[in-house]
């Protein structure tokens, strides 16, 4: 038993094409890395918005944004 | 692979792409140099993974659809064929395609060398992708930029590539359009990208007096600058490489051409050569540092910037220029974008942090449509009924890669982001500096470390 199609190299190679795990399973591979994709930018979004929210409350104020400033470029 | 000849032009087909990819990735450690030694210190990091994160964005979802896109849309589709016109490779280009996984089938594409030709275009995608990324430093939110790479990458790149960067494109067949290293079909199109996000997304704080008048917001690192441009050179002769097909029979090319004699081709399997696209390479880029060397009056800068602008600028018929006329054409392009790039910046207020969309859009532009007026008459393809290069097919075409394809599709974009807060960071944040807060948790760490050591000594 093999995950792949291939269960012995005894063969002519001219007769092999697909070698990886699991072939038939594309689609669903696919759809979950599409989701996945999708997902990771919904993540991103609110991992996004919670750093700006938490930063400027912690660091928003006029003093210590002066200092920013005027610590460097 | 069932002959020795047969086998060795496969593995080495195989081989001459794989070198091509790992070639361009010198393009994106350049550009992260040059990006971050343009920031200031405040906006290092940030301005560091913004560029670095298009990476695997682009590359999941040029497999998910890009790569299906280059191979279905080459008719238009409807304008010279439908999806998947005229070669259906676009039924093996699906994210779930067999073709797609390790397959030791066809020889040729959808075979066993399919991943190398997908490498490759991917890192085009790259490329265009991050020479938007530059343009936008400093204010732009990752997540609006990651979508614009995603639409550059792996959408808009992608139809334009099919339509004209394709032996079967339509904008091959129709307009004769011809651009064998990209001048339109990378760089012009991210030259208008970056422009209509930098229309909507506004210039940096500071950037403007109230007069309107541009100040001068200086590199925080010139030197890091440079020397990013000068490994974005080193893997250009990659990108440059991956534009050709190293080895074609008559046979292969199907077309017109008569006689047994095999050649390297460009990407419309028209005749050219490795060497003939070296010395052009080399001429155009010393035409364009010479010419940005005066313009500036020596600065490194638009000195480095302008030799990158003479390649571009001469992109579009490297494979057919005389040395002497890709020099001269990357002087010239060089000239032009430089000149239009401080127009622009006065009269529309454009803060381009970093100049990409004049050497890469303008001169883009510019190197597509004198294409046409140097090449004039000159058959776009091997193929019979396709139409000759000419002056209005290169400017049609031009204005399809730069406003058609590239600023409106940004702009709409960058107009819908905008209107949901989504564009630009908030104000207190481009005050603060992005990397504010890692700075300040690094510096904790660093006293921490300081009072521990202290302690122990005491």
């Amino acid at each position: 038993m093999s995950t792949t199609p291939i269960e012995t190299w005894a063969v002519d190679l001219a007769d092999v094409t697909y070698i990886y795990p699991f072939v038939g399973s594309e689609g669903l591979m696919a759809a979950v890395a599409i989701a996945l994709w999708l997902l990771w930018h919904v993540w991103q979004l609110k991992h996004e918005n919670a750093t700006y929210r938490d930063e400027i409350a912690k660091h928003g104020d006029d003093e210590t944004i002066r200092k920013a400033l005027g610590d460097s470029d | 692979m069932d002959t020795d000849v047969g086998a060795l032009t496969i593995i080495f087909t195989e081989f001459y792409y794989w070198v091509t990819v790992a070639l361009m990735f010198l393009i994106h450690v350049g550009f992260c140099m040059y990006e971050v030694g343009a920031s200031r210190r405040r906006n290092h990091m940030h301005t560091l993974m913004k560029n670095s994160m298009l990476i695997p964005l682009v590359t999941v979802t040029w497999f998910f659809f890009g790569w299906w896109i280059y191979w279905a849309f080459a008719g238009g589709p409807g304008i010279t064929g439908g999806i998947g016109h005229p070669v259906d490779f676009a039924s093996a280009s699906y994210p779930w395609s067999q073709e797609m996984g390790p397959n030791l089938g066809a020889d040729g594409l959808g075979g066993r060398i399919t991943g190398v030709f997908w490498a490759a275009f991917l890192l085009f995608a790259w490329t265009a992708a991050s020479i938007v990324s530059g343009a936008v430093i400093e204010r732009i939110r990752s997540f609006a930029f990651w979508l614009f790479a995603v639409l550059i990458g792996s959408v808009t790149w992608s139809i334009d590539a099919a339509w004209g960067w394709s032996y079967s494109g339509w904008m091959v067949e129709l307009l004769g359009y011809h651009d064998a290293y990209a001048s339109g079909v990378i760089h012009a199109i991210a030259g208008g990208t970056a422009l209509g996000i930098l229309v909507v997304l506004g210039p940096r704080l500071g950037k403007f007096a109230a007069d309107g008048t541009p100040r001068d917001i200086r590199p925080h690192n010139p030197w890091l600058v440079c020397i990013g441009l000068f490994l974005i050179y080193t893997g250009f002769w990659g990108f440059y490489v991956a534009c050709n097909v190293p080895l074609a029979t008559t046979g292969y090319i199907d077309g017109l051409i008569t006689g047994a004699t095999q050649t390297g081709t460009t990407i419309y399997l028209t005749p050219t050569t490795l060497s003939a696209i070296t010395v052009n390479f080399l001429m155009s880029l010393s035409g364009g540092m010479l010419v940005g060397y005066t313009m500036s009056k020596g600065d490194a800068f638009w000195t480095y910037s302008g030799g990158l602008a003479g390649i571009i600028a001469a992109s579009a018929g490297n494979d057919l220029y005389h040395p002497i006329q890709a020099l001269i054409i990357g002087g010239i392009g060089t000239a032009f974008m430089y000149k239009l790039h401080f127009w622009v910046e006065r009269r529309f207020k454009i803060d381009d942090a970093v100049g990409a969309v004049a050497v890469h859009g303008y001169a883009g532009f510019f190197g597509v449509v004198i294409a046409g007026f140097v090449l004039w008459g000159h058959p776009s393809s091997p193929y019979d009924g396709f139409a000759a290069i000419s002056p209005w097919g290169q400017f049609a075409g031009a204005m399809i890669m730069f406003w058609g394809l590239g600023f409106i599709p940004a702009w709409i974009l960058a107009k819908i982001l905008a209107s949901m807060d989504l564009l630009r960071i908030p104000k207190e944040i481009e005050l603060l500096g992005l990397d504010f807060h890692s700075n300040q948790e690094a510096e904790q760490a660093r006293q921490d470390v300081a009072a521990a050591v202290r302690a122990e000594h005491a």
